[in-house]
């Protein structure tokens, strides 16, 4: 029973992995740079929440939608001046430019609401599931997690599919050079990935803080982090991908810890990434790379 | 050409700064009609929120006394560096405070940042009185001085507690242990408790890479059956300890030390959640007192904030310094290394009320270690009370 | 032929400015030293900036030159410099000269940063591009992790190890705990001096120089210039790139040992060894230009002091840093303000040309 709850609490973990790890994943296939700054967008959306809802008691609801709205206005803000310029350049340079952002947000949100930690109402208000006469209980909060992961990849998926814009996504993936030939609007297209990659970080963060219920300026560095090695753990590029390695990630991190060791809990995941990696070079998900001449 | 110009912008940039750098180093010798008070802690970084707490808790004792008429007769200055909780950048912050003319320290914040500046002062004999860094190993030199417990302290008085007041048989400990303050209660904890007949049942340690999911350790705890889990550490974590702890449906005791300190004023935090939560601290924000109702006024008036123990260590530190330089009659016109000397004698012999000294005050010993008693207190009805 | 000769003379005049320009800057400090004209904060700042210039200049190796984005140097920068400092530690009280003992921590620490690149790269390097970086930060953070679980003490019985506490390790009474956990190393001396800082930078820039410039500098860059094409020359790939790895993990070690004995305790904390070390460190060489070892050096000492330049804006300070760095890296590297300012440079020099004439 011990085994069951605790993979339970790796699901939960693993889901919030995992949103994070779509934002980051989606970025990369289109504009190919790891865009480090996501987990602190992440920490905005929090804030923002936060803000509305129990300072101005904004109803949830509201205060989600205005979170998601506020942080697709600042991915694509923080793209068009921080990342565009460097179109064509070294994508090292805009990594650097990344982590400027990401030093930047940190900062910002440090002057705007202290370096305090606040506590997070949670946005789920239901009560746990017990099941097992008891034994076994999960929370609802970890439920909303691992349904709206399942959700937002399934309706990735499918805008991806069937919607002309995530075919146009899909070309400059594929080719940037190609689809602006082919007429595609590259610019509208990265543009709009940046929109959805950083609406998803808001409700990432807001199920980030219901889960675990604190809010600091850093709250969104080292999941951002840790998604990330998810992304790259599943293949980075691929949507699946991002899902089943945060999902790994999270169970690993929690069964390491509980029947391994709680100190050396974060070597353990890294032990197990590296294995797979270079059991596969590509991660779990990820197209073999072909190599040309 | 791309290259000329980027050595163009490294010239401007270098020529800035060696002017800066310039305008620091005039100003070596220091004022002689001010004291000046420097302070080093995480200013940002995820520590921040200790170092602000010190700054400002600083801050208001010296306000305080200049509007009392000053330190001997003379006012204080008071600068506060960051150094983001790093070792190396913390002794760039000492530099900085020397070149500024520092004559004492109030700091630093954090433990491990600690030890280098500890190093760097005791070399050039600098008074130093550190609020908060608790291991005894901080304490290098004769000039150096601690307000807060130390680690083993809180750690072998807890055990104590625990047992002399039968509050539980079997314990479970989750603590940090990629931190030097938690993981020191931790280690002393345990090994006093083995002398105890305390039965320590599980130990779960989290580390500062992985700590937003408790519900492991907690797991860990309530199957190997502790009726009480100790936590060592500091409140941010404890909150989300609790919030899962009641999640899970498991309702043990929990036993906090000073580092507990602060949970109830967590914004926007359930303080349901934490009911009969114990802890041993020396301070307590709402405490009936004049002295911290005062200072509680004060620090919510400038900061918007309730302060914590960090605050009330560092406000007491201030004014320990205030005791001792009455006692030492420092001037200064003196250089810090003949403050120092004549600060380390006035330490020993002084004995101030202090906001966290309880009833019989803080009193220091030569090694700098502070004698004061921790007080238990239990929390109820969002509040704390006394156990005694 | 002649263009050859041509590029070598060209490459030489490089090197030696660079050295030139190190060697310039540690004269004037040590002038500008003796007559008491820098002040306490520079003094202190002399050694981290060698440390990291040498870092950076490791890790351009790996990123400019071998084409391999590294997240895990702090790792390397982190062995080197408990390797160094425990070795310090056992010794102390052996009464070896200090100067000796201070050259065998040295050797002690580079070759174990050595050896842990000869075997992290091994497998590592069989990885391409993002996964390549990825499965370093993962090395990075589990040395980083390991240490701070390690304990290690000594009594006349000889070497304990533990992963617990130090009680666990048992020591008798005349035991000392020389690793301890999260506490790391602490009490080793201050060796590090400015003079051995720069010594070490000038080794680290000479032996980088080198490198590149000989034969097997140039099958590196092949490697790194198209794999295949290196390959079906008959390059042996994975030689090459094991050794461009294993000298920068090496040289990087050199920087922890410098980093060791700088300050009074060794402890490794996510902000001196973790991956935000590694990618402080990525930002001084992406910034200098990759492939440009002066520019890294040039590029470390700028943001090292950057911050502290900065001090006197108090609470603004990182969020001032943060858009001088965003702004640093779009004035250096977007094509367009890159184009800008070439024609612009191009116009002024028109202009004087006309004046002259």
């Amino acid at each position: 029973m011990s085994f069951l709850s605790y993979l339970i609490n790796g699901l939960s973990l693993g889901s919030v992995y995992a949103i994070i790890a779509l934002g980051y994943t989606m970025v990369y296939g289109i504009a190919k740079m790891l865009n480090f700054a996501h987990g602190d967008v992440i920490m905005i959306g929090c804030y923002v929440v936060f803000t509305l809802m129990s300072q101005y008691g904004v109803h949830p609801g509201i205060s989600i939608l205005a979170a998601i709205l506020i942080c697709t206005c600042l991915g694509v803000v923080i793209e068009k001046i921080a990342y565009k310029p460097l179109r064509g350049a070294n994508s090292l340079a805009v990594l650097i430019t990344a982590i400027g952002v990401s030093y930047f947000l940190q900062n910002l949100a440090l002057l705007i609401f202290g370096a305090d930690t606040k506590s997070f109402t949670s946005v789920v208000n239901m009560p746990p599931l017990h099941l097992a006469g008891g034994k076994l209980t999960i929370s609802a909060v970890t439920i909303v997690t691992v349904l709206s992961c399942i959700v937002i990849m399934i309706a990735l998926m499918l805008f991806i599919r069937k919607t002309r814009a995530g075919q146009a996504m899909l070309a400059v993936s594929e080719d940037r050079d190609a689809a602006q030939l082919m007429g595609v609007n590259v610019n509208g297209t990265i543009s709009l990935t940046f929109a959805i990659g950083s609406g998803l970080a808001a409700i990432a963060g807001i199920l980030l803080c219901s889960a675990y219920p604190t809010l600091s300026p850093y709250t969104g560095a080292m999941p951002g982090i840790k998604a990330f090695t998810a992304a790259v753990f599943g293949g980075i590029g691929s949507i699946p991908g991002a899902f089943v390695g945060g999902l790994v990630l999270g169970i690993i991190e929690i069964l390491g810890r509980a029947y391994i060791s709680s100190q050396l809990s974060d070597a353990i995941v890294f032990a197990v990434l590296i294995l797979v990696l270079l059991i596969k070079p590509t991660g779990l998900l990820g197209k073999p790379i072909q190599e040309k001449v | 050409m791309k290259k000329l110009l980027s050595m163009a912008l490294a010239l401007v940039l270098a020529v800035g700064c060696l002017t800066a750098c310039g305008g620091g180093s005039g100003d070596k010798g220091g004022s002689s009609d001010t004291f000046r008070i420097g302070g080093i802690g995480p200013a940002t970084g995820a520590a921040a929120i200790y170092g602000n707490a010190v700054k400002y808790g600083t801050q208001i004792a010296v306000d305080e006394i200049n509007e009392a008429g000053g330190l001997n007769g003379y006012q204080i200055e008071y600068d506060f560096q960051d150094d983001v909780h790093d070792a190396e950048k913390s002794v760039n912050a000492y530099n900085t405070l020397k070149d500024w003319g520092m004559d004492m320290l109030v700091g630093t914040v954090t433990t491990a940042p600690c030890l280098a500046v500890a190093d760097k002062t005791v070399q050039d004999n600098m008074f130093t009185i550190t609020p908060s860094a608790s291991s005894p190993d901080v304490l290098m030199g004769d000039n150096v001085f601690q307000v807060c417990f130390t680690d083993p302290n809180q750690g072998s008085k807890s055990a104590e507690y625990i047992s002399e007041n039968k509050l539980a048989t079997k314990v479970g400990i989750i603590y940090d242990s990629s931190d030097v303050y938690s993981d020191g209660i931790r280690a002393k904890f345990v090994e006093t408790a083995k002398s105890l007949n305390l039965e320590v049942v599980s130990e779960a340690a989290f580390t500062a890479d992985s700590k937003t999911d408790f519900q492991t350790q907690l797991k860990q705890a309530q199957d190997a059956g502790a009726d009480l889990v100790f936590l060592p550490i500091y409140y941010t974590e404890a909150s989300i300890i609790l919030k899962q702890a009641n999640d899970m449906g498991y309702a043990p005791k929990f036993f906090g030390v000073d580092g507990m300190d602060g949970i109830l004023t967590v914004e926007n935090f359930d303080t349901s959640l934490a009911e009969g939560v114990m802890l041993l601290t020396p301070f307590a924000a709402d405490s009936e007192d004049e002295a911290v109702k005062s200072f509680v006024t004060k620090y919510q008036e400038a900061y918007k904030e309730i302060p914590n123990q960090f605050a009330a260590d560092a406000y007491d530190a201030v004014y320990a310094i205030k005791a001792a330089a009455e006692k030492a009659e420092i001037t200064p016109e003196m250089t810090y290394s003949e403050i120092s000397d004549a600060m380390k004698a006035a330490m020993v012999e002084i004995n101030i009320k202090g906001l966290t000294g309880g009833d019989e005050g803080l009193k220091w010993e030569a090694t700098g270690e502070v004698n004061k008693q921790p007080k238990a207190v239990i929390i109820q009805g969002g509040k704390y009370v006394s156990m005694e | 032929m002649k263009t050859g000769i041509k590029n070598m003379k060209k490459e030489v005049r490089g090197q030696l400015i660079t050295y030139g320009l190190v060697i310039g800057v540690f004269i004037i400090v040590q002038v500008m030293l003796s007559l008491g004209m820098i002040s306490n904060l520079m003094q202190g700042l002399l050694v981290p900036l060698c440390t990291y210039s040498i870092v950076a200049v490791a890790l351009n190796l790996c990123v400019g030159y071998l084409g391999e984005l590294s997240l895990g140097h702090a790792g390397f920068m982190c062995v080197g410099a408990f390797s160094s400092a425990f070795f310090t530690k056992c010794t102390m009280t052996t009464g070896l000269n200090e100067n000796v003992r201070f050259f065998l921590a040295l050797l002690v620490g580079t070759l174990t940063a050595a050896l842990f690149g000869y075997l992290i790269g091994i497998p590592v390097l069989r990885l391409r591009g993002d996964y390549l970086a990825i499965v370093t930060l993962a090395f990075g953070e589990i040395i980083k992790n390991v240490i701070n679980v390690l304990y290690i003490g000594r009594d006349s019985a000889g070497f304990h190890f533990g992963m617990k506490d130090e009680t666990s390790l048992g020591l008798g009474e005349d035991g000392e705990v020389l690793v301890n956990g999260a506490k790391g190393i602490m009490r080793t001396p201050h060796q590090s001096t400015f003079t051995i800082g720069v010594i070490l930078l000038l080794i680290s820039l000479f032996v980088c120089f080198q490198l590149v410039n000989s034969r097997s500098g140039r099958a590196i860059m092949a490697i790194r210039d198209n794999r295949i094409a290196a390959e079906s020359v008959g390059i042996p790939i994975t030689k090459y790139k094991l050794l461009a790895f294993t000298i920068s993990a090496a040289i990087a070690g050199i920087g922890g040992v410098l980093y060791a004995h700088n300050l009074s305790t060794l402890t490794a904390q996510p902000a001196n060894f973790g991956y935000n070390m590694s990618i402080m460190i990525l930002v001084f060489v992406v910034l200098g230009g990759m492939g440009s070892f002066r520019g890294s050096v040039i590029a470390a000492v700028l943001l090292t002091m950057l911050p502290e330049i900065l001090r006197g804006l108090a609470d603004y300070r990182m969020l001032i840093y943060a858009i001088v760095l965003i702004a640093m890296m779009l004035f250096n590297w977007s094509p367009k303000l890159i184009e800008f300012r070439k024609k612009f440079i191009a116009d002024v020099f028109k202009k004087k040309e006309k004046e002259a004439a």
